[in-house]
């Protein structure tokens, strides 16, 4: 059995491209939906949402060595659920997956991992915080305060993460809607930790410094059945400003963003305030993807080109996608994270 | 118009067969025949392939590294967690039996690539896999068997029989054993950082992937074994095509001349009898798939014993219908008619309008010269490719050669050797006898030609089987010595072994290793204790005099064939062993089913060389009966787990068995080639016997009856046969040598000895000469019982 391939067709059963990238517009079956008006609560909303079809909790971070070269690492976790029920041992239908990587300028390392949940091997619980899959890990006291951990066969990092700011609801309070239709998913986000920590790479440890970003989102149908994937934009200016913006590409594209400011205050943008559009298109794992972009945000002010750190930051894992650092020039200056997916070969 | 004139043409085609039913049925039976011998050794291969690829597809866990509780027993869910969470890459594996059934559950998320029950293509779904009531999958009687779980049953041909497959969770619960796994398997590739193992599980034991290069290269010998019968046969049933083909031609000239002579268009002609022979064909394919489908059954249940032989596993002792061996059936009988018919269709386009009968009776005498000249090029090109060719497929082509070359030969040495016959005949009848013999060679070269085949295909198969069993045994004596195999988990199970084995065994042989490189290619060096062991056991394919006093004294070392042919290390060469010393090569031992360069020194330079490789591995030399009470204490004592003890005996007896039932399939196609052979005769005397009356009648009418006649013509036909096996002989032999010396080292990397087996062909030969005798019994009843009348019609004007 080809696992992996199977896994493409099954962890997230992904049918047709009708049905949205990695099957994220499938139907909702017995899941829970989310509903606008429901506050977040912290830190029970830190952990898993077992009546949710998919969920996952996503770390990206732009970060310098000693010598001042750029990295930027990524370690998300994703959970997807078979039915909307959670338990013990085997039989439990929840599964987990976890992507770690390592950005440099010149190269751009992946580790992936599969796990079944109700034994303990991989899971989330929301107080002390514990994210975990493996050996790979991201747990502290509390969410402000956590350590993160992934090993690959040609990477390790070690890192310790300290928050700075708020936690930042998107959307209506933490209701982010991803489609005219209506889909939509609960997503808040801690843009503002400050990282200090050791990357293993082939060549040595480094020791690095920087600014991590985390995302948590969870739903049961994020996306409409006619929308083929996103891109997904996090970008921290060095005006200390932050600005999260997405483009869902379907029939008609839809946008969202949100504006962050150095105070923490959010701003949500609704459809087409946002505009990013392709600038360069690199070949990468037989596929065409933009790894240069306009981005604009007219009532900020913003028009900024976005370029890849590496252009190859491929993930090519089990749902392959494009993920990784950027950097800001044009109106403002900074660096963040982008996010491509469906982009087929 | 146009249908009119193909249905004339038809008709009269068609007529002949009307009038000739036994050729007809010779041309159907030798090509069915043929391609059911050809079909029969592909199922067979394709069936066994199919079995084994489904065994080694559920027990491909071999191939990687596996942990293991030290006791035995079996190890806790926890654990596997704790493993995975301390960076290991490994998945756990839990086994049982449910009402006889091997059961086995996996867990398919961390299972390593290509291991497991589903195939993505073939619409498996995880989910279903996973969650819910589950699935289990095996092979449909396999399910059948399985009691009623509440899981989905999904037929799955590839899975062994016997075996079924599903989620680790809910084979647990099947089996009663929650929370327990009995063996981790470990990832190919780890992360960079993990902890290590006796921290994380102290109780568990990492053992290395298994090394399956013995019993791959017995089951690739084997396969190509069967595949050279299967070519062979093909070949012999492709003379008996050709000559049925060639007759019913021959007979049809005056009939197309005939016809063009009407008017008909010779293109059209050509292409009318073309479609008559494609259809023939098909129908002589789909009777001979058939029959092959019956040989490979009746031998089927042999090879699937000789592959549980060699797995250990079950494999279905039933045949299934695989399209892709009906289509290849079918392919080789329309190709086959179509080479054996080119020649013949080629003459006809080449004919003269208005030729007479006399055509190829006069064209007789040069296309014996053309035979000669071709067998002469054949064998000339296969002696050349013997020599100089490179690579598994100019062995190939050096076999098609010699064994074409070799039965293109054939007729030109039988009419030499029954003129030499003649000449030195003092008496009429025994004059007459070797003369009409001679006559009758031509008509009779395509059987005896297919005969000649058979029999050299079942002296060389049979040389080569029989060679590879003695080389096999005498080096499993001589490498499997001691009389039992231990590996050691760890440096400390290391020393108690040694302690244990000191006073229990006669004899405690480390075996030291380690990798290195020479001359560019990878070798593992041994070091090797002086011991009467390796002095009484080990033989040689080349050496200096007293080898072993020569390496005791650390002078040199011991290479095998293998790197001795790859890297041309000869008698004296100087090999590197480590750092700064280099040493001459003292012997060459042979060293099958290895697939690396080896060298052996001495224990002392060994250590001397590599002090930080210390032993893990022992061979213990004991009483045999004393192996189990040594066995025991291993365990009770030093720990040491059943799976990493080796009993020499038990190796031998697989080893034996396997080639007991390579030997049963072999002599099976033996006896089947030489009946395919026998038939080709039976049909060219049938064929003959009425063109023989007009040389019959005048030696009736001197005086002989015709009872002496029939005998004789029973004589006649042992006789050739026996000239022919004499000729197979050395035709098989260098069959068996190309197969052995030639193919094996090329597909291999090591030679065969030869042996030879002079009982076992005069046995074959005799076997050869009865089905002569039983292929010629019909024709000369039928001769003796002849009315006179018809030999006396010989005589009338207007015959």
């Amino acid at each position: 059995m080809n696992v992996k391939a199977l896994l493409l067709a099954l962890l997230l059963p992904m049918q047709a491209v009708a049905q949205g990238f990695a099957g994220l517009g499938a139907a909702v079956d017995d899941f829970a939906v989310p509903l606008p008006g429901r506050a977040l609560e912290f830190p029970a909303d830190h952990g898993a949402h077992p009546a949710y079809r998919i969920e996952w909790w996503y770390l990206t971070a732009n970060m310098t060595g000693p010598d001042g070269t750029p990295y930027g690492l990524q370690w998300t976790l994703f959970r997807s659920a078979l039915a909307p029920q959670d338990g013990e041992g085997w039989e439990t239908p929840q599964l987990w997956m976890g992507h770690a990587a390592v950005t440099t300028p010149e190269a751009h390392v992946v580790a992936e991992r599969l796990a079944r949940g109700g034994i303990g091997q991989a899971g989330v619980v929301a107080d002390p915080f514990a994210a975990w899959i493996d050996d790979w890990a991201m747990e502290g006291p509390d969410f402000d305060n956590l350590r993160l951990r992934a090993s690959g066969a040609e990477f390790a990092y070690d890192v310790a993460l300290t928050a700075t700011g708020p936690l930042i609801r998107h959307g209506q309070d933490g209701y982010s809607v991803k489609s005219a239709a209506g889909q939509a998913s609960y997503y808040y986000s801690q843009p503002f930790f400050d990282l200090k920590g050791t990357l293993t790479l082939p060549e040595g440890a480094v020791p690095v410094t920087g600014r991590a970003w985390l995302d948590r989102e969870w739903s049961s149908q994020p996306l409409a059945a006619d929308q083929t994937g996103w891109d997904w934009f996090s970008l921290s200016f060095d005006t200390g400003d932050k600005m999260m913006g997405f483009i869902l590409r379907g029939d008609t594209d839809y946008t969202a963003a949100t504006w962050i400011s150095a105070d923490g205050q959010a701003t949500p943008y609704p459809d087409g305030a946002f505009a990013a559009a392709p600038l360069a298109w690199h070949e990468v794992a037989g596929r065409r993807v933009p790894t240069g972009w306009q981005v604009r945000l007219p009532d900020r002010g913003v028009d900024v080109t976005v370029t890849a750190l590496n252009p190859d930051a491929w993930m090519a894992t089990s749902v392959p996608y494009w993920e990784g650092p950027v950097t800001i020039s044009g109106s403002h200056g900074g660096v963040g994270y982008l996010e491509m997916t469906g982009y087929d070969d | 118009m146009s249908i009119g004139l193909n249905g004339a043409i038809l008709s009269a085609l068609a007529s002949h067969w009307w009038r000739n039913p036994m050729q007809l049925l010779t041309l159907l039976a030798g090509l069915a025949l043929a391609t059911a011998l050809w079909s029969g050794v592909q199922a067979i291969n394709a069936e066994a392939r199919a079995s084994y690829d489904a065994a080694a597809a559920t027990l491909g866990e071999g191939q990687f590294a596996q942990i293991t509780a030290r006791d035995g027993g079996a190890i806790a869910q926890e654990t596997y967690v704790a493993l995975r969470r301390a960076g290991w890459a490994v998945s756990p594996v839990v086994e049982g039996r449910l009402d006889g059934v091997r059961l086995i559950g996996l867990e398919p998320l961390t299972a390593p690539g290509g291991l497991g029950p589903v195939r993505a293509d073939s619409g498996a779904d995880l989910g279903a896999f996973l969650a819910g009531a589950g699935q289990i999958f095996a092979q449909a009687e396999t399910l059948a068997r399985l009691p009623d779980t509440g899981a989905q049953g999904v037929a799955s041909p590839d899975v062994a029989p016997n075996t079924a497959l599903t989620d680790i969770g809910l084979a647990q619960r099947l089996l009663g054993r929650a929370g327990q796994i009995d063996r981790l398997i470990v990832a190919p590739q780890q992360p960079l950082t993990r902890v290590p193992l006796a921290e994380v599980a102290p109780d568990l034991i990492q053992s290395a992937p298994q090394d399956g290069g013995d019993i791959a290269q017995l089951t690739d010998s084997f396969h190509l074994n069967l595949t050279a019968f299967g070519l062979l046969s093909f070949a012999v049933g492709l003379f008996i095509v050709h000559g049925a083909i060639g007759l019913a031609f021959e007979q049809r000239r005056p009939m197309v001349r005939t016809l063009r002579a009407l008017g008909a268009p010779l293109w059209r002609l050509i292409a009318l009898m073309a479609v008559e022979l494609a259809v023939l064909a098909l129908v002589a394919g789909l009777i001979g798939v058939g029959l092959g489908y019956v040989i490979a059954a009746a031998l089927l249940p042999d090879v699937a014993a000789t592959l549980r032989g060699l797995y250990g596993a079950d494999v279905a002792g039933q045949l299934s219908l695989r399209p892709a061996w009906w289509l290849s059936g079918l392919a080789i009988a329309v190709g086959g008619t179509a080479v054996a018919a080119f020649g013949a269709l080629w003459s006809l386009a080449r004919m003269p309008l208005l030729s007479g009968r006399q055509a190829r009776a006069m064209g007789m005498g040069r296309s014996q010269r053309v035979q000669s000249v071709a067998a002469l090029v054949l064998l000339i090109l296969s002696g050349g490719l013997a020599l100089w060719g490179q690579g598994l497929v100019a062995g190939f082509v050096m076999l098609g050669a010699l064994l074409i070359g070799g039965a293109l030969a054939l007729p030109p040495l039988l009419a030499r050797g029954l003129m030499l016959a003649e000449a030195r005949a003092r008496r009429p009848v025994a004059q007459w006898f070797w003369a009409d013999t001679r006559q009758q060679v031509p008509g009779l070269s395509l059987a005896l030609m297919a005969l000649m085949l058979a029999m050299a295909a079942n002296v060389g198969v049979s040389t080569m089987v029989s060679s590879f069993r003695l080389t096999f045994t005498g080096f499993l004596d001589q490498r499997l010595a001691s009389e039992l195999y231990v590996s050691a988990a760890d440096q400390a199970q290391a020393e108690a072994i040694i302690a244990l084995a000191t006073q229990e065994a006669q004899a405690i042989l480390p075996l030291l290793s380690t990798d290195a490189t020479v001359a560019g290619l990878p070798v593992q060096i041994y070091g090797a204790r002086d011991h009467a062991t390796y002095r009484d056991n080990w033989q040689f394919l080349q050496a200096e005099p007293s080898v072993w006093d020569a390496l005791a004294r650390g002078e040199g070392v011991l290479v095998n064939e293998q790197l001795y042919r790859r890297a041309g290390l000869d008698l004296g060469a100087m090999v590197p062993v480590g750092a700064g010393v280099t040493l001459p090569v003292l012997g060459i031992y042979g060293d099958y089913g290895n697939p690396i360069g080896q060298v052996i020194v001495t224990e002392d330079l060994f250590r001397a060389q590599f002090p930080a490789i210390t032993a893990l591995r022992f061979g213990l030399r004991t009483d045999p009966a004393r192996v189990d009470p040594l066995r025991a204490a291993l365990r009770e004592r030093a720990g040491v787990p059943e799976t990493a003890m080796v009993d020499q005996a038990a190796i031998k007896a697989m080893s034996l068995a396997v080639f007991e039932r390579t030997f049963t399939v072999t002599t099976a196609l033996n006896v089947l080639t030489l009946a395919v052979a026998g038939f080709a005769i039976l049909m060219s005397l049938l064929t003959l016997a009425a063109m023989r009356l007009p040389q019959l009648a005048p030696v009736w009418a001197l005086g002989l009856t015709r009872r002496r006649l029939a005998g004789l013509d029973l004589i006649r036909a042992v006789v050739l046969a026996a000239l022919t096996g004499a000729l197979a002989l050395p035709l098989g032999l260098a069959l068996a040598w190309a197969l052995l010396a030639v193919v094996n080292v090329e597909a291999f990397g090591w030679r065969l000895p030869m042996y030879l087996f002079p009982l076992d062909y005069l046995r074959l030969g005799l076997l050869a000469l009865l089905a002569a005798a039983l292929a010629a019994l019909w024709p000369a009843w039928r001769l003796s019982r002849i009315p006179p009348a018809q030999l006396l019609g010989v005589f009338r004007h207007e015959r």
